[in-house]
């Protein structure tokens, strides 16, 4: 094959000279050699073409990319020592600032370069591994779609090289496994590398040598979220408002909230505006979106699975053990989603585990079942069997606790009962209509936990008292069993007892999966997820008899409502998340065009005949009596 | 092939107080993070292990962390090349630079085209590239074929070897196995050293075939069982 070679100076200004590819190589090898004699022209002119690299005209680039393919055919001759400048100027280089060709041309002398001497597999790797992320001056076009473009075109050449090397270096991925760790940027990187970083760590995951880096990776990638997570301190998304209840208010749409001019109500007002400018949570987002994204693609390829013991080894090792993890936890909580028979399951028996293990530290035993409480309310995907068979498990295990010790309360030394207890309730609270319906899960689960709760260690005083009303509330609603002593807690959230128990991580008031604030993370979220006032409490049917002509004009509004919606509600029923075709905005717009009142929800039944929309308007207070609607 | 070695170890291993409720995964996981990395101790990369606690009971060190050291006798297999060796391995990359062979399944070799003798001539057949000896015409090397090769260097650090063809029994092993049987009748007493300088278009003649002490040692034990 010949090539057009435009002026070198020592050829002759007016001739055109045709070389072939060994001539080329073996010209630069000449070039290379010359150095250790100390002629270093020739040399330095290949350096200088290595350097330009900016606003290349078209026979410069194809000069460049001559050089490049020369070089990889040379290097064999490259002295690590001789030829330092020569090798710094390689591995200075970015893939993204050229076209493809070029491109092409520098992946395979990297993978030459690494290859042939043992010297350089680092250097080349590091190298690959800084082509993850573009110059800076590239990281805004990159929402662009040339961008994007360029970047899918730099990728797959970046991990088609990695693979490549790890066809002839076995050990690569190993060395690449702990530059990639190295080249993490940090989350205080201005410039938000880290997105497209972890984009990449990703990517290698779920590539060709995935099966062996795969897991060390998954499990980086989770730790940067909890740095980050950790990063947002608590008092950003917390206002001291402790006089109303957990079940108050709930966030669902911050539209809403805008909207209206009533003034905010609800304890641990979880404010997702004052979160809006913060910059390490919209990191925070835009990270777990990508884990999701990555995680749905795992469920295509059928990896799941694997996946997930790798990312449950994760969550015990970090999360579990990071104080009170505000969101990173929610990337279990996808997984789950995507498999609830397997995966959901084996999230909840771990938990379930870590619990009734003696040997397990406090903290960590508490923190397991705050987290299964949550995990077993809020799931929408999970089956009720499933439910009651973990809710069983805890009942069994505070009954033999309660009969092993026969003690006065003392929330000190009871502290993981207490906290069984607790989960216990939390979960009836929001799962009560299941259980009620079904006549042998109420002997089988409600005899033994009306022995508990009649206990001398007197549960029912100690756990966080807003839990217990609203569990006392719906259990005498649903007749379940009468408490002879009456609780008075003014609608107090916590008590002195209850912060006993909590301790000093306040593991009392620790619901891990309540509703996400961070924005996109929770639309993956939201279809999967059980707010309160999607729940339908015993104690409602008592009003039902109160309609009056406003509630029966309302029921209208709902049939109507139904009626031009059925096929939108029958589709959601029973569909799985990934299913979903509907359009959740163009639904939300057909609800609130009906501006259906809250009231009007209590009518739904819970489980019956069609599941609540996702999104329903806010503001919903099942406790109020009508007047106030 | 050379460079394999098994060893017989008195190990004592210190292990943080926290592994002391699983210790025998503890002691596994240990020796585990050492496979396929050059141990400075033993003198080679790790490939295999298989480990028997001599002592249930275990010195526990004092300091900070009350470490307890625990005396283990174990089994190694190591690889440890060293120059002048000879290996095999598999072909995996052939250009007319350099021939890159992966050893073991882990460790990677290359040949560079100053290390190839002359007898062999880099040739494209139907796309396919190989090396052929102008010599003997069955013997060829492409991508796929055992060969083995002089160890000129080895990286302890990526465990990357630079290898030679240079000496005479070098070569796909295959056809290396085959003729050296019939060379042996030859003249066996011309045993020259390896000479590693060998360059340049020099043949290799059939009748003198240099061989080393190795092999004339599997020779004459071959000939004694085929007696």
């Amino acid at each position: 094959m010949g090539l057009e070679l435009p002026k070198y100076p020592e050829m002759e200004e007016d001739q055109v000279f045709n070389f072939t590819d060994s001539e080329i190589v073996s010209h630069v090898k000449q070039a290379l050699a010359s150095v250790l004699s100390g002629d270093n022209n020739s040399y330095n002119q290949l350096v200088g073409v290595m350097h330009h690299s900016k606003h290349l005209a078209p026979d410069e680039v194809a000069l460049l990319e001559t050089t490049l393919k020369a070089l990889a055919g040379a290097v064999s001759s490259i002295d690590i020592t001789h030829h330092d400048s020569l090798l710094s100027a390689i591995f200075c280089m970015s893939m993204w600032n050229y076209g493809p060709h070029v491109a092409d041309a520098l992946a395979e002398l990297i993978v030459s370069l690494a290859i042939s001497n043992g010297k350089y597999l680092d250097l080349c790797l590091g190298m690959l591994v800084s082509n993850f992320t573009p110059p800076p001056y590239f990281l805004d076009k990159l929402k662009m779609p040339h961008g994007l473009e360029r970047k899918g075109k730099v990728l797959s050449r970046v991990h088609a090289a990695f693979k490549k090397i790890a066809d002839y270096v076995p050990l690569a991925p190993l060395r690449l496994l702990t530059i990639v760790l190295q080249g993490m940027p940090t989350i205080y990187h201005k410039d938000r590398a880290i997105v497209i970083y972890v984009e990449n760590m990703l990517k290698l995951e779920s590539g060709e040598i995935g099966e062996l880096v795969g897991s060390t990776i998954l499990m980086a990638v989770v730790d940067r979220l909890i740095e980050l997570d950790v990063e947002i301190g608590w008092d950003a998304i917390l206002q001291d408002d402790f006089s109303k209840g957990i079940f108050e208010m709930e966030l669902e749409d911050v539209d809403d909230i805008e909207e209206s001019a009533e003034p905010d109500v609800g304890e641990f007002r979880l404010s997702r505006k004052s979160l809006a400018g913060n910059s390490i949570a919209e990191l925070l987002d835009n990270l777990l979106v990508l884990t999701f994204e990555h995680l749905e693609s795992c469920e295509r390829e059928g990896r799941l699975a694997k996946v997930f013991e790798t990312l449950l080894q994760s969550f015990r090792v970090t999360v579990l053990s990071a104080y009170k993890s505000k969101f990173a936890q929610f990337v279990m909580f996808y997984a789950c989603a995507l498999d609830p028979e397997n995966c959901g399951m084996r999230f909840a028996t771990m938990l379930a585990d870590l619990f009734v293990q003696d040997s397990q530290p406090q903290p960590t035993r508490m923190s397991a079942v705050s987290y299964l409480a949550s995990y077993l309310s809020r799931a929408k995907f999970l089956a009720a069997s499933s439910i009651s068979s973990m809710l069983k498990g805890l009942v069994d295990w505070c009954l033999e606790y309660c009969e092993a010790h026969d003690a006065d309360i003392n929330p000190n030394a009871h502290r993981v009962f207490y906290s069984g207890c607790q989960a216990i309730m939390y979960v009836l609270c929001f799962r009560m209509k299941v259980f009620v319906d079904v006549p042998r899960l109420k002997s089988e689960l409600l005899i033994p936990l009306e022995q508990v709760l009649k206990h001398k260690l007197n549960p029912l005083k100690v756990c966080l008292p807003s839990v217990v009303e609203e569990f006392l509330r719906q259990a005498k609603a649903a007749s379940l069993f009468t408490v002879c002593k009456t609780f008075i807690f003014d609608g107090l959230l916590e008590s002195e007892l209850s912060r006993a128990f909590g301790g000093l991580e306040r593991l009392d008031t620790f619901f891990p999966f309540d509703p996400c604030l961070l924005k996109k993370c929770d639309s993956f979220i939201r279809p999967m997820f059980v707010f309160w006032s999607m729940v339908k409490p015993a104690y409602d049917d008592a009003f039902d008899d109160d309609d009056d002509d406003d509630g029966s004009s309302d029921d209208d509004l709902v049939q109507d409502f139904v009626n031009e919606n059925e096929d939108i509600m029958n589709d959601e029923f029973g569909k799985s998340f990934d299913e979903q075709g509907v359009d959740m905005d163009e639904f939300d717009y057909a609800l609130k065009k009906m501006s259906i009142t809250p009231k009007a929800t209590s009518n739904y039944k819970f489980g019956g005949r069609f599941q609540e929309p996702a999104r329903m308007p806010s503001r919903i207070r099942p406790s109020t009596s009508p007047e106030s609607l | 092939m050379e460079g394999l070695s098994v060893a017989d170890a008195n190990l004592v291993m210190y292990l943080h107080p926290s592994k002391s409720r699983n210790v025998s995964q503890s002691i596994l996981r240990e020796l585990g993070s050492l496979l396929f990395k050059f141990n400075e101790t033993f003198d080679g990369v790790l490939l295999a292990y298989d480990v028997n606690i001599l002592d249930k009971q275990a010195k526990i060190l004092s300091g900070v962390h009350p470490y307890f050291g625990l005396r283990l006798k174990a089994n190694l297999l190591l690889f440890s090349p060293k120059p002048d060796m000879l290996l095999e391995g598999k072909v995996v990359k052939l250009s007319q630079e350099s021939i890159h062979v992966i050893v073991l399944g882990f460790s990677s070799a290359i040949i560079t085209a100053e290390n190839i003798r002359g007898e062999f001539k880099y040739r494209t057949k139907d796309t396919e590239e190989l090396f052929a000896s102008k010599s003997h015409k069955r013997h060829v090397i492409k991508v796929g074929t055992m060969i083995r090769f002089l160890v000129k260097s080895f990286d302890e650090e990526i465990l990357h070897i630079i290898g030679s063809l240079i000496s005479a029994h070098t070569g796909s092993i295959r056809w290396l196995d085959r003729h050296l049987e019939e060379d042996s009748e030859f003249d066996r007493s011309s045993m020259k050293s390896r000479d590693r300088e060998w360059l340049g278009d020099k043949t290799v003649d059939e009748g003198a075939t240099p061989m080393s002490y190795d092999n004339h040692i599997k020779m004459s034990k071959k000939r004694r069982i085929t007696e």
